[in-house]
């Protein structure tokens, strides 16, 4: 068993608000405890060694997205990793693409913001709501089919582990083509495949994707990105026809 | 929805082109190199498909025009492939930089197998430019005797090995890309997409492993050929007991 291994933690720190701040790697050695996660050796890290650490959580259980980092060089988030599966040399450094806002804590929120603006992701209907009468049905299949991509925590490691983004900036990342993909199948969305492609019909969006999978293999809940990606860029090529 | 430019139907077709064109010279390519290994089996075998590219079977006489054709066509591919393609390389140094940062700290598999992809594709530029020319310009010269000659004699067996390696392990990774990008070949279950990849993977690799060493092998035999002396420079195979 790996229990009480001493776990060397290489955190790559800098913040961008303090004065003369300098990016450089800190050390932090602590004793690994059983079922030990990062998110619980980081927790140790400031509590007895560092009280200036910066790193964001929230539910400590992958459902807000928060603590994404690099761990190792992926994506991944700390709260689901256990440092058992890791070497006892671990490095952490920030997600790349996000304003930084110190260490390990990234604004991935005014991101995510700029690309659901951009793309507009929520329903778009003609239909004046009514909040009085009972809301029209749904197979479960499909809900389902819809609650299943809607998994997604905006938590930005498909950003980070995307090779198209970090050369091109404008690209949507499987995040954004995810949430296409998403108000596609919802049949309360009116917008038609043409009205998509205005949307993600160039090279800032799925045609901008260069399959590399990153995105699919570092996604913490899972999600069939790979195939939802091929999918949406089956339907928008159509419309080149 | 107006706040930006209409997306007009173009960037669509580029998309479609490339892979259109990618896996029209994946398919040529892995015909050719069957064709080519026929000196393997013989000089005879080789000799009767070279006349039967040059049309000699359907028209009674050879017209090598046919192959100065066919390489003018898969030129013209190369070009539109090349064209759609440059679209995806890296357009200057920070974005180069910027890949190979994020790929060195990554350490994936797909991510890399690109990287292999656009060196190999720039490498093809040069390579595959030489070879088509010849072609085009010499098609008459294509034959147990002659292309030995060409391959050992006329030295261009170096630049042939590095076409070979860069043609198939392009046409190889490009084949298993194009697949993932369209989805084609994708399990029901999403939960085996990640199994059903590493199984692309595996027959991608063996694919290449075959290709390389029946290019390299007929490659060799050419070049035994041509080292051998069994012909004078200029001379032309011709089966025994057939009609000169």
């Amino acid at each position: 068993m790996s229990e009480g291994r001493t776990l060397h933690v290489h955190i790559l720190r800098f913040d961008p608000h303090l004065k003369d701040d300098k990016p450089r790697i800190e050390t932090f050695e602590l004793r690994e405890a059983p079922g030990m996660t990062l998110y619980i050796a980081l927790n140790d890290i400031r509590k007895y060694l560092d009280n200036s650490l910066k790193f964001d959580f929230v539910c400590r259980a992958g459902i807000c997205g928060s603590c994404a980092m690099l761990i190792n060089g992926r994506p991944g988030l700390a709260c689901r990793t256990l440092t058992s599966k890791l070497d006892a040399h671990i490095s952490l450094a920030p997600l790349p693409v996000f304003e930084l806002i110190g260490d390990l804590s990234v604004h991935t929120g005014n991101w995510m913001r700029g690309m659901s603006e951009r793309l507009e992701t929520w329903i778009h209907t003609q239909k004046a709501p009514d909040i009085d009468r009972m809301e029209e049905r749904m197979e479960p299949e499909l809900a389902e089919a819809i609650y299943e991509l809607d998994r997604c925590i905006e938590c930005g490691c498909c950003i980070a582990g995307c090779g198209t983004i970090q050369m091109r900036e404008s690209f949507v990342g499987a995040v954004g083509l995810n949430k296409i993909a998403r108000y596609r199948l919802d049949p309360r969305d009116e917008r038609s495949d043409a009205q998509l492609y205005q949307l993600i019909g160039d090279e800032d969006g799925v045609f901008g994707c260069m399959s590399l999978l990153g995105c699919a293999d570092v996604c913490p809940k899972e999600l069939p990105l790979q195939s939802q990606i091929a999918y949406l860029r089956r339907k928008m090529v159509q419309i080149g026809k | 929805m107006d706040r930006r430019e209409r997306i007009g139907k173009t960037p669509a077709r580029l998309d479609f082109l490339q892979s259109f064109t990618g896996i029209a010279l994946a398919l040529f390519i892995s015909f050719h190199l069957l064709f080519e290994s026929s000196i393997l089996i013989s000089k005879e075998a080789m000799y009767t498909l070279t006349q039967f590219f040059e049309g000699y079977y359907f028209f009674g006489q050879k017209y090598p025009l046919i192959i100065s054709a066919l390489a003018a066509f898969i030129l013209l591919l190369i070009v539109v492939h090349a064209s759609v393609a440059l679209r995806k390389f890296p357009a200057s140094y920070r974005q180069y930089r910027a890949f190979k940062t994020h790929m060195t700290r990554m350490n994936h598999h797909d991510t890399s197998l690109w990287a292999i992809q656009v060196s190999t594709g720039f490498a093809m530029f040069f390579l595959a430019s030489i070879h088509l020319y010849t072609m085009i310009t010499l098609p008459d010269q294509i034959g147990p005797y002659a292309s030995s000659e060409r391959i050992a004699l006329d030295m261009m067996w170096p630049m042939y090995l590095l076409l070979l390696f860069a043609v198939v392990v392009h046409a190889g990774i490009g084949v298993y890309r194009l697949i993932l990008k369209w989805g084609f070949f994708e399990p029901k279950n999403p939960k085996a997409l990640h199994t059903r990849r590493a199984l692309l993977r595996s027959i991608m690799y063996f694919v290449i492993t075959f290709y390389l060493v029946l290019g390299v092998a007929s490659l060799g035999r050419y070049m035994v050929i041509g080292y051998s002396g069994e012909f004078a420079p200029g001379e032309r195979y011709h089966p025994q007991g057939a009609a000169q």
